[in-house]
């Protein structure tokens, strides 16, 4: 019996542990998992940017770096925006996928492989600090 | 005399924006000695791109076929043409061929400038073939001429940091590459440059074609030339000095000194201006009113060549802009640096001249 009390103190003590460890609260990380999470980010942005300069994409050899040195004039922070050219309001994944299809006289990506995430987070990434402005021309 | 020389702006002015209703007509002067007047038409970065076989990247031929093209149309014709580097994407053999072949189509004599991405592959071996020497000048109708080679770099870099030419050629061709090295004209050409200025009088006007500035504008680009100060040392005695460069595929002025700064466009593709670029750290004394912003869906916005008209030892280049409005940089005898005849003044600016 007292074995029986002994272990199940100690079941409890563990559950207790594992319990606690598991229901921490929705809203506290640590340090650590900061640290994680801009890493995971920034692995894909580094992705991002190897295919940005990669004549990969297309089928002339033409890479995006070629117009656009570190993304400058791609105005991620301005979509969605209207688009004069096309007549309506595009988000800006669509026009990554205009230059693959001109410039780059290539297929366009569908909007949510990770190609075109890496792509969208690099371009944003050297846009970072600038405050957000849809629509703007 | 500034009464007198804003007149001969303003009457200059009006005769080439007359002119420019007339896109294949090379500008006379008003006012001046025309004896001593001539023009001569600039036309830079191509940048024709091999894909495999007997395809080109069509995009970039059409815009040196096009500039060629406009300029055997001009008339009165001008006295030469320049060619102001990168002919070549990645300074191949078959490259350089079909950028020479489409050059020989030009009805005047052309004198070339080496580009980085015409040099990194061989070292600028084929391209001396086609067009000679990397650095030299000549004298014509008063001027003294200067072609430098601006986009040699540390030895280091060049000869010992790349397994194989292929990836130096890439690593160089790369604008935003952190890997790339900065522009200089190097110790030698300084030397020839300081011998050959020598035989020149100080009044007699210098103008300067190189393929990178000159000058020190965001090195993350190579808007950029790394030994800048020293080469324009050399300028500094002169009365009348000019650098016409190209590289940044942009409408740029400025004045240093006695020395006016203007860059071409590319006949390939726009480039952003660095400012545009937030983590850019860009310092130099901006005074260009700049170029429209580009609307990719005009193949060829934002790219063109120019007219440059030589006036009494000091330049205005007219912009051929293809699918924009044409734009005349000259300079101003009254302010003493390079102005655009229509829009230097801040009220007189359009919307897409605003970038960021």
């Amino acid at each position: 019996m007292r074995y029986k009390i002994a272990g199940l103190v100690v079941v409890a003590a563990v559950l207790a542990l594992v319990i606690g460890r598991v229901a921490t609260r929705a809203d506290e990380f640590t340090e650590e998992d900061l640290k994680r999470w801009e890493s995971e980010f920034m692995s894909v942005v580094k992705d991002g940017r190897e295919l940005w300069v990669s004549a990969e994409l297309g089928t002339n050899g033409v890479a995006c770096a070629q117009c656009h040195p570190n993304a400058a004039n791609t105005h991620p922070e301005t979509y969605p925006k209207f688009q004069q050219q096309l007549g309506r309001v595009v988000a800006f994944r669509e026009m990554i996928n205009w230059c693959l299809m001109n410039p780059l006289e290539g297929e366009p990506l569908e909007l949510d492989e990770y190609r075109m995430i890496a792509m969208e987070a690099y371009a944003t990434y050297e846009r970072r600090g600038v405050p957000l402005a849809p629509g703007k021309h | 005399m500034s009464n007198q020389t804003r007149r001969e702006f303003l009457r200059t002015a009006g005769a080439i924006a007359a002119a420019s209703c007339l896109p294949m007509t090379a500008v006379e002067m008003a006012f001046a000695d025309k004896s001593k007047n001539f023009t001569f038409a600039y036309i830079s970065d191509a940048h024709i791109q091999h894909i495999k076989g007997a395809e080109f990247v069509r995009n970039w031929d059409r815009g040196l076929i096009r500039a060629v093209a406009e300029a055997n149309l001009l008339e009165p014709k001008p006295d030469f043409v320049v060619f102001g580097g990168d002919l070549a994407q990645l300074g191949k053999k078959s490259e350089l061929d079909h950028g020479a072949e489409m050059l020989s189509k030009l009805n005047y004599k052309t004198y070339c400038v080496m580009g980085e991405h015409d040099y990194y592959l061989d070292l600028g071996e084929y391209w001396s073939k086609l067009f000679g020497d990397h650095y030299y000048s000549w004298d014509h109708k008063g001027v003294h001429f200067v072609v430098l080679n601006s986009i040699l770099t540390y030895d280091e870099w060049t000869h010992e940091r790349w397994p194989t030419a292929e990836q130096r050629m890439l690593e160089m061709a790369g604008l935003d590459n952190p890997n790339g090295s900065p522009f200089m004209v190097g110790e030698k050409q300084r030397k020839w440059l300081e011998k050959d200025l020598k035989k020149v009088s100080k009044d007699t006007p210098v103008v300067v074609f190189s393929h990178s500035p000159i000058q020190k504008i965001y090195a993350g680009w190579n808007f950029w030339t790394q030994d800048a100060e020293e080469v324009q040392a050399l300028l500094k005695p002169f009365d009348d000095v000019t650098v016409v460069y190209g590289h940044v595929h942009q409408i740029q002025y400025n004045q240093i000194g006695n020395i006016s700064f203007n860059a071409v466009m590319a006949t390939a593709w726009p480039w952003p201006y660095p400012e545009s670029y937030v983590h850019a750290d860009v310092k130099w004394p901006n005074m260009t009113v700049p170029m429209n912003r580009a609307d990719p869906f005009f193949e060829r916005d934002a790219t063109g060549w120019q007219m440059v008209d030589l006036d009494r030892g000091r330049v205005g280049l007219r912009y051929n802009l293809y699918d924009n409005t044409d734009r005349t940089v000259a300079y101003n005898r009254d302010t003493g640096r390079p102005e655009d005849m229509d829009f230097q003044d801040e009220a007189d600016r359009v919307p897409p001249q605003t970038h960021y």
